[in-house]
Parts: structure tokens; C-alpha cells; sequence
């Protein structure tokens, strides 16, 4: 499989990836399977054991139980959103080390600022102080754990892969959400709804993102699809907070928002978002070597076609 | 089961099965490339 095969990077990396990989793999089927098994079931059997699934909901019944899907699947893709942003933002800053240093600074200053500011400022009713604050922080240190771990080249790999896979993430979102709706609201789309039309705008600018990427043949497409990542990116936010700010038909958040859940439900939702994290790790992390693989063949060719040109031939 | 809740399940898992099969289509191109380069 293509893990097996080695990339010029790091014999570090090559080595864990043959050998963690299975091992993950297993580990998140094992998951997703469990994870599956209490979003379909009140009770569940394991050998010999009983477990506690999600109980049915009373008003909307077992269609509720589309909501451990859909969920984890928005979550993961605004995760995967969001390290496209800062693997995009780091891209354009490292060209030049004035620019990254000034940039390091400022998202340090945003971390400390927003984290200060969340228990100041006045935040629309049950969003909660902790959660805003701890979002700035998570944006500083993702910064500066993806400036550590990848290269400024590999940041413009990292960034195509998380975009690529949030969008699988994000088109279950919009494929699951009018399923859910048809039967709950007797509609599959309410149009014009702010939360609706927002996220499918949110998928249509990283479509286009991965449609500049693979048309264009300007060696400034790194740049352009950086910028254009960063400017979509300002759409998340804006997606995930549309149902605080304005009247909209989705439901409100259950958590954070002032909502309420039942505490064996919440435990579903999360393991499916743990269970989907995972698989989305697995999945990045072998498009990415997948990637590096693709960009070395592309140079061995243009390397060859160079030789073999006798303008160029030595 | 109640066919809504099969189908959305049953479409996550397409579109993930797909994503999947086009990385190892992706990957069989690309090896049959890397033997092309070593001939």
C-alpha cells in the first residue's frame, strides 16, 4: 500500500508511518465501529458486555439519530478548515523571515488578546467565556506546532490535503442535513436560511480552491490558493456562529449555546467525533505522503525532460 | 431501521468509500509513474 512506499523525507517519518499506521488503522475501525453501534442503539451487546448507546429521542424519534453523523462530520471539517487556514497563513509568511517573524508576533498577540478579551467583553447569550478564550489559545499553538513540524514547502502540502478531506467532510454535512430535514421540517432545503446557505458557500470556495489547484499551471498557484484559502477561511467562523446572530430555522447549538443534552447522548456525540477525527487524521496523513510522493515524481519528469533536451544536455 | 437514518449513514460511508478508492486509484497511478521513471 502507499504507505510502504518511501518519500525522501525523513527515514524518522517513513519508519512511522510503516509501522504506526496499521496500528492506528486497526485502532480506528475498532472505534468507528463502536462509535456506529451506540448512534444506532439504545443497548448494545459486546461480548457478554452491555453497553449504554443513545437513547431515542422523543419528539423527532430514530431520525435524531442522524444528528451523530452530521455533527461530528461539520466539526471535523471546520478542524480541517482551520489548519488549512494556519498551514496557509504560514506558506505565505515564511516566503520572507521579516514577514514571519512580524506574524508570529501578531498571532501571538491574537492568542493572548482574544483569551483576555473573552471575559470582558459581553458574548451573545451562551456562548461561554471559556470556549472563545480557549480558541484563541488553540489558534496560537496550532500555529506554532505546524510551524515546528513542517517545513515551509510541506506547509503548502499540508494545506492542500486538510482542504481537500474537509471538503469530503463538509459535502456530508450539506448530503446529511436536508435527510434529516425531509422527514423534521417537510422540506429537504429552507432557502434563504443564513446557516444553510452559509455552509454551502463555505463548500463552494473550497471547491474552487481545489479547482485552482489542479488547473492551474502558474507556479504562483501555491500563493494564489493560499490567499484564497485564507480569505474562504474567514467563512468559518461566520458559518459556525450564523445561528447566534441571526433568526435561522437550524437548531440551536446544544452545546455551548445555552442548550441542554442528555449526558448519554453527549458521550455518543463525542465518540463519533473522536471516532471521525481519527479517520480524518489517518486519511490526511496518508494524502499528504501521497502528495510529497506526487510532487517528487513531477520534479524526477521535469528533471528528465531536461536532460533529455539536447539545448540542456551536458 | 427508519429509512432516513439508513440513508444518511448509508451516504457518509459512500462518500467516504469513494474519497478512499480515488487515493488508491491515485496510487496505482502514481506507482506505475515511479516504474516508468526507473526503466
Amino acid at each position: 500500500m502507499f504507505w510502504l512506499l518511501e518519500t525522501r523525507g525523513s527515514k524518522l517519518e517513513t519508519k512511522l508511518m510503516k509501522r504506526a499506521f496499521p496500528i492506528l488503522g486497526v485502532l480506528t475501525a475498532i472505534l468507528l465501529i463502536y462509535a456506529l453501534s451506540i448512534a444506532l442503539n439504545p443497548v448494545v451487546h459486546i461480548f457478554g458486555l452491555t453497553l449504554n448507546g443513545a437513547p431515542t429521542e422523543q419528539t423527532m424519534g430514530n431520525v435524531q439519530r442522524i444528528f451523530y453523523y452530521h455533527v461530528p462530520s461539520a466539526w471535523t471539517a471546520f478542524l480541517l478548515f482551520f489548519i488549512n487556514f494556519v498551514a496557509s497563513i504560514q506558506y505565505l509568511a515564511r516566503a520572507n523571515p521579516k514577514t514571519d517573524r512580524m506574524v508570529c508576533y501578531v498571532v501571538v498577540a491574537i492568542g493572548v488578546v482574544v483569551f483576555a478579551a473573552s471575559f470582558f467583553i459581553p458574548l451573545p447569550a451562551g456562548m461561554r467565556p471559556s470556549a472563545v478564550g480557549t480558541t484563541g489559545l488553540l489558534f496560537t499553538g496550532l500555529y506554532f506546532l505546524v510551524r515546528t513540524l513542517f517545513s515551509h514547502a510541506d506547509t503548502d502540502v499540508l494545506a492542500a490535503v486538510t482542504a481537500e478531506v474537509g471538503v469530503v467532510f463538509c459535502l456530508i454535512v450539506l448530503v446529511t442535513g436536508p435527510i434529516w430535514a425531509r422527514p423534521v421540517w417537510g422540506i429537504w432545503w429552507a432557502p434563504g436560511d443564513i446557516r444553510l446557505t452559509s455552509t454551502l458557500v463555505l463548500w463552494l470556495i473550497y471547491v474552487s480552491y481545489l479547482v485552482l489547484r489542479r488547473f492551474s499551471a502558474s507556479g504562483q498557484t501555491p500563493h494564489l490558493a493560499a490567499a484564497l484559502a485564507v480569505l474562504g477561511a474567514l467563512c468559518v467562523p461566520f458559518v459556525y456562529l450564523s445561528i447566534w446572530f441571526f433568526r435561522t430555522q437550524h437548531p440551536q447549538p446544544v452545546m455551548g449555546g445555552g442548550g441542554s443534552i442528555d449526558p448519554l447522548m453527549l458521550h455518543v456525540l463525542l465518540m463519533n467525533w473522536l471516532a471521525f477525527s481519527c479517520f480524518a487524521f489517518l486519511v490526511c496523513w496518508s494524502r499528504y505522503r501521497l502528495e510529497k510522493l506526487q510532487r517528487e515524481v513531477d520534479e524526477a519528469h521535469a528533471l528528465r525532460s531536461l536532460n533529455d533536451d539536447p539545448r540542456t544536455a551536458r | 431501521m427508519n429509512p432516513y437514518l439508513f440513508a444518511a449513514y448509508a451516504v457518509t460511508w459512500i462518500i467516504h468509500i469513494a474519497y478512499i478508492g480515488t487515493i488508491v486509484r491515485r496510487y496505482a497511478r502514481l506507482k506505475h509513474e515511479i516504474e516508468e521513471l526507473k526503466k
